[in-house]
């Protein structure tokens, strides 16, 4: 007896924390709310031997550029991820050969300047900026191991023909790259700061841009 | 605040917020209602018109952003030449069912054909993707666009 109104009692337990589980309402971000901080190039100097160090800077790095924000947009195929568990993009839609849309329906059809805000919903806002686009093909990280996206960052023929000294100011002052810190409301920002990110890039850059294994 | 809106080639002096949506401002301010609101999160596409000549949601354009640019409706797509076509194979195909959709499915179809004259049927799907049916007339508009394509 005692045994069964343990079982009913554990069993009722469960129930609730199934209950208490389904009707967990969804996670909203505030904006710019962190992903904590990034490392900066000082966390990295007791790695004595610079190459490694280097590494390191980089593998630190790519929190940023593998956090959802970011990569979303740097889809395996030429279509969009959305959202922290970057599901296909809804609608489905199609980077086309502009990387804005095909023509008839272009990103700003629905993506604005600015994040839109929305009331009334679970979705908090849809993002925006005036610089709206996929990345190109050639930029594809989905998929990609942390060395992986290192050897494309670095590599001429497929980061837009950059020069270190253009990817530290890209990842420092490029527009789009740092609406990612201000993702609008809803969606959680990437660790750091655009100017730490560059910091980061600089110091690995210093370094001698070396990726990790 | 107030804003000065030219629709359909008409001007309406609004006196609204600046983030209220385009959409309510049109529906429920100039009294417009062939533009519909679906979901009100830019994914269905129920309430497309086009600003600019582009087609956008108009359920998450703040008015602001509309102010001082032609917004075209559906009430007023048939004026183009490319609105005419499609709102006539719209007729011959028949594609309308319950008809919710279809002003902006119309409105995408419109900014399609303006975009690209002859679509194939991956341009066709790409764009009218951003536009949800719920009675299914997907297979019809396909074929009003290419009907409209030829004409
Ligand atoms: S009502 Fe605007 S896209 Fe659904
Ligand atoms: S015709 Fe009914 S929703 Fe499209």
């Amino acid at each position: 007896m005692a045994k069964r109104i343990l079982a009913l009692t554990l069993g009722s337990a469960l129930a609730v924390v199934g209950l208490v589980a389904a009707f967990e309402p969804i996670r909203g971000h505030a904006e710019t709310s962190g992903g904590g901080a990034l490392k900066g190039a000082a966390d990295f100097a007791s790695i004595a031997d610079t190459k490694e160090r280097s590494k390191a800077i980089f593998a630190e790095a790519s929190r940023v550029l593998t956090h959802p924000r970011c990569i979303n947009c740097h889809p395996a195929t030429r279509s969009p991820t959305q959202g922290e568990d970057m599901h296909p993009h809804v609608p489905l839609m199609i980077a086309a050969d502009s990387s804005m849309g095909p023509a008839g329906l272009a990103c700003s059809t629905c993506h604005g300047p600015e994040n839109r805000g929305i009331v009334g919903s679970r979705l908090k806002s849809i993002p925006g900026n005036a610089h709206w686009q996929l990345a190109p093909e050639s930029m594809a990280w989905q998929g990609l191991t942390v060395s992986q996206i290192c050897q494309q960052v670095k590599d001429t023929e497929r980061n837009g023909n950059r020069s270190h000294a253009d990817l530290i100011k890209h990842m420092g002052e490029d527009h789009l790259v740092g609406w990612a810190w201000h993702p609008g409301e809803g969606r959680s920002a990437p660790p750091g700061s655009q100017a730490e990110l560059a910091a980061l890039i600089a110091a690995w850059v210093d370094t001698g841009a070396e990726c990790p294994d | 605040m107030p804003y000065n809106l030219t629709v359909n080639g008409k001007s309406y002096a609004v006196d609204v917020d600046g983030d209220i949506p385009l959409l309510w401002v049109l529906r429920d301010t100039i009294g417009l209602t062939g533009t519909k609101f679906g979901c009100g999160i830019a994914m269905c596409g129920a309430c497309t018109v086009h600003v600019d000549g582009m087609p956008v949601r108009s359920c998450i354009l703040p008015v602001s952003e509309a102010a001082e640019k032609p917004v075209t409706t559906i009430e007023a797509i048939g004026d183009t030449p490319e609105g005419r076509k499609i709102q006539q194979a719209w007729l011959d195909i028949d594609v309308v069912q319950c008809g919710y959709c279809q002003s902006g499915q119309i409105m995408s179809a419109t900014a399609l054909l303006a975009a690209n004259p002859k679509p194939s049927d991956g341009d066709i799907d790409a764009v009218m993707a951003g536009n949800i049916c719920r009675c299914g007339t997907y297979p019809r508009i396909r074929a009003a666009i290419k009907l409209a394509a030829q004409g």
